[in-house]
């Protein structure tokens, strides 16, 4: 008998306490972002999808030695090059991002040993259109430089 | 006008739970067999998110699988890494730095609180409370910008290497997660008021779906469901790998049996978890986070591998079968809560269906990892 009261009793009490916290929570000042009006920097080592580095000339730093295609586990990379005449190292002609099958592992990044692709910050890349993450990062590169 | 169906005393219905049902927390389908409000059978039906993990591990080079370990268990994704390193590492025989080895261990410690955390928050919302779940998500938040800003991602990190780390990390980490202990102590305390304490949370699981020893033993249970049904395992204390031997901590276990019991047992881990945070941030010695001699191409000698990690779901292990070659010969992934779901459809008899959904949350399912 005598249970059974100090049952309703700590359970009400429970109740309460409960109350309480929600309570004082619901005065704590706002965390969220309202995400599309307010946005957020990304940290310096955010892994977007990958671009192009350019030297001090603004020419892609690829020397089209094709590590960063072996390396993906998922063949998204292609790129090809070829030696202009007279040039000794092969030039950039196209390199393509198929970002519907990048898993953002950053294998690519690592395997180049030239420092020639890096991680962008881009995140707001939402689209319903498959061809819209097929990346044409030359093309790319070109449109930052201007 | 249809007249409404009327069924005999003793007849039962199928009830359909899933594939889309938000109390399954995924892919995961449950025919039940139901009679009245009771379960008389129960068959979970799994593979609808079947991805080929084991098969794309022979396909790929060790280095290419590594992203694949993350895609398992979405909410502690590190541990699996961990387990998968650790095995090529030891098949292969490359020396890890010290320091690299004590950040692996924080860094699958916080990644177990996150984890914990958000089973925490949706536990409860299985049960009907909706709030906990913002505070848990809230503190979650802290522990994914702390290893965002290591790792690079939030939720399907690629950190660990062959031999050490993807990148060091740098004294705000140090300063954030020193920060977030103290924090999550006081948190963990308010959800012991809001939470445990409640009348509510309490009835709806004391008592409620035991699971004796010997169904553990029998179904391979781990983690939480064994150590709530008084089994005292834990690959970090039974089969110590990594540096686990140096911290101190204690793995909870609970001999009531019952929801409450796993429930508890999860709660106390994110204190040990933290214990273990706190002190190999005191214990990180400096150092390389890679060998001086980068291992280049992983190619382990022919042999039979296996190594068995805790994750934040159970005892995860993986079997390696290398010829030598560039490519594992067969790559057996044994998850956890494959072994831990398999346990519902025997200890669910009997038992009425909101109970049942209870007990579900209570295993901590993670349905693409059953899947893989």
């Amino acid at each position: 008998m005598v249970a059974y009261f100090t049952e309703i009793f700590t359970g009400l009490m429970s109740l309460f306490i409960g109350m309480g916290i929600t309570f004082k929570e619901f005065f704590k000042p706002t965390v969220t972002v309202s995400y599309p009006y307010e946005t957020l920097t990304m940290s310096a080592r955010y892994r977007g999808h990958i671009e192009l580095v350019e030297d001090e000339e603004g020419n892609p730093q690829c020397v089209v030695c094709g590590l960063c295609e072996k390396a993906c586990p998922s063949d998204c990379i292609s790129l090809a090059g070829e030696k202009p005449e007279g040039g000794k190292k092969k030039v950039l002609t196209k390199y393509k991002l198929d970002f519907t099958k990048c898993s953002l592992c950053g294998s690519c990044v690592e395997s180049c040993s030239f420092g020639a692709i890096n991680f962008s910050k881009d995140y707001n890349l939402a689209s319903t259109n498959k061809e819209d993450f097929y990346f044409d990062l030359l093309k790319r590169l070109e449109e930052r430089k201007k | 006008m249809n007249s409404p169906i009327l069924l005999q005393p003793d007849e039962t219905f199928i009830l359909n739970v899933g594939p889309q049902h938000p109390a399954t927390h995924g892919v995961l389908r449950v025919k039940m067999e139901m009679h009245g409000e009771y379960i008389v059978n129960a068959e979970t039906v799994i593979g609808y998110i079947h991805r080929m993990h084991e098969k794309m591990g022979e396909l790929k080079t060790y280095p290419q699988f590594l992203m694949n370990l993350s895609r398992m268990d979405y909410l502690g994704a590190l541990g699996y890494s961990h387990g998968h390193v650790l095995l090529v590492e030891k098949a292969s025989g490359i020396v890890v730095p010290e320091r690299a080895e004590y950040i692996r261990a924080i860094m699958v410690e916080l990644n177990r609180i996150a984890s914990h955390l958000f089973w925490f928050g949706a536990f409860v919302m299985d049960l009907g409370g909706f709030s906990p779940l913002m505070y848990a998500l809230q503190d979650r938040e802290h522990i994914l910008d702390m290893l965002e800003a290591v790792t690079g991602s939030r939720l399907t990190y690629c950190y660990f290497r062959f031999g050490g780390l993807y990148n060091d990390v740098d004294d705000d980490f140090i300063a954030a997660a020193r920060r977030f202990i103290p924090r999550m102590r006081k948190s963990m305390k308010k959800y012991h008021r809001l939470v445990t304490g409640n009348i509510i949370f309490r009835k709806r699981l004391e008592g409620i779906a035991p699971l004796s020893k010997e169904m553990c033993r029998k179904y391979g249970a781990s983690s939480a469901v064994a150590r709530g049904s008084g089994i005292n395992f834990d690959v970090r204390k039974n089969e110590p790998y990594s540096v686990y031997p140096e911290f101190d901590f204690d793995v909870p276990v609970y001999h009531e049996c019952d929801s409450l019991a796993r429930y508890m047992v999860r709660m106390d881990e994110i204190e040990q978890s933290l214990r273990i945070v706190e002190q190999g941030l005191d214990k990180l010695p400096g150092g390389p986070i890679m060998p001086d001699k980068k291992p280049k191409l992983i190619k382990p000698p022919a042999g039979d591998y296996y190594q068995a990690v805790e994750t934040a779901r159970g005892s995860f292990g993986i079997r390696l079968v290398s010829d030598g070659g560039k490519n594992p010969y067969r790559l057996k992934l044994r998850s956890p809560t494959y072994s831990n779901m398999h346990l519902f459809d025997e200890a669910c008899r009997g038992m009425m269906i909101m109970d049942a959904l209870a007990f579900m949350g209570s295993l901590d399912l993670v349905i693409p990892e059953i899947d893989r």
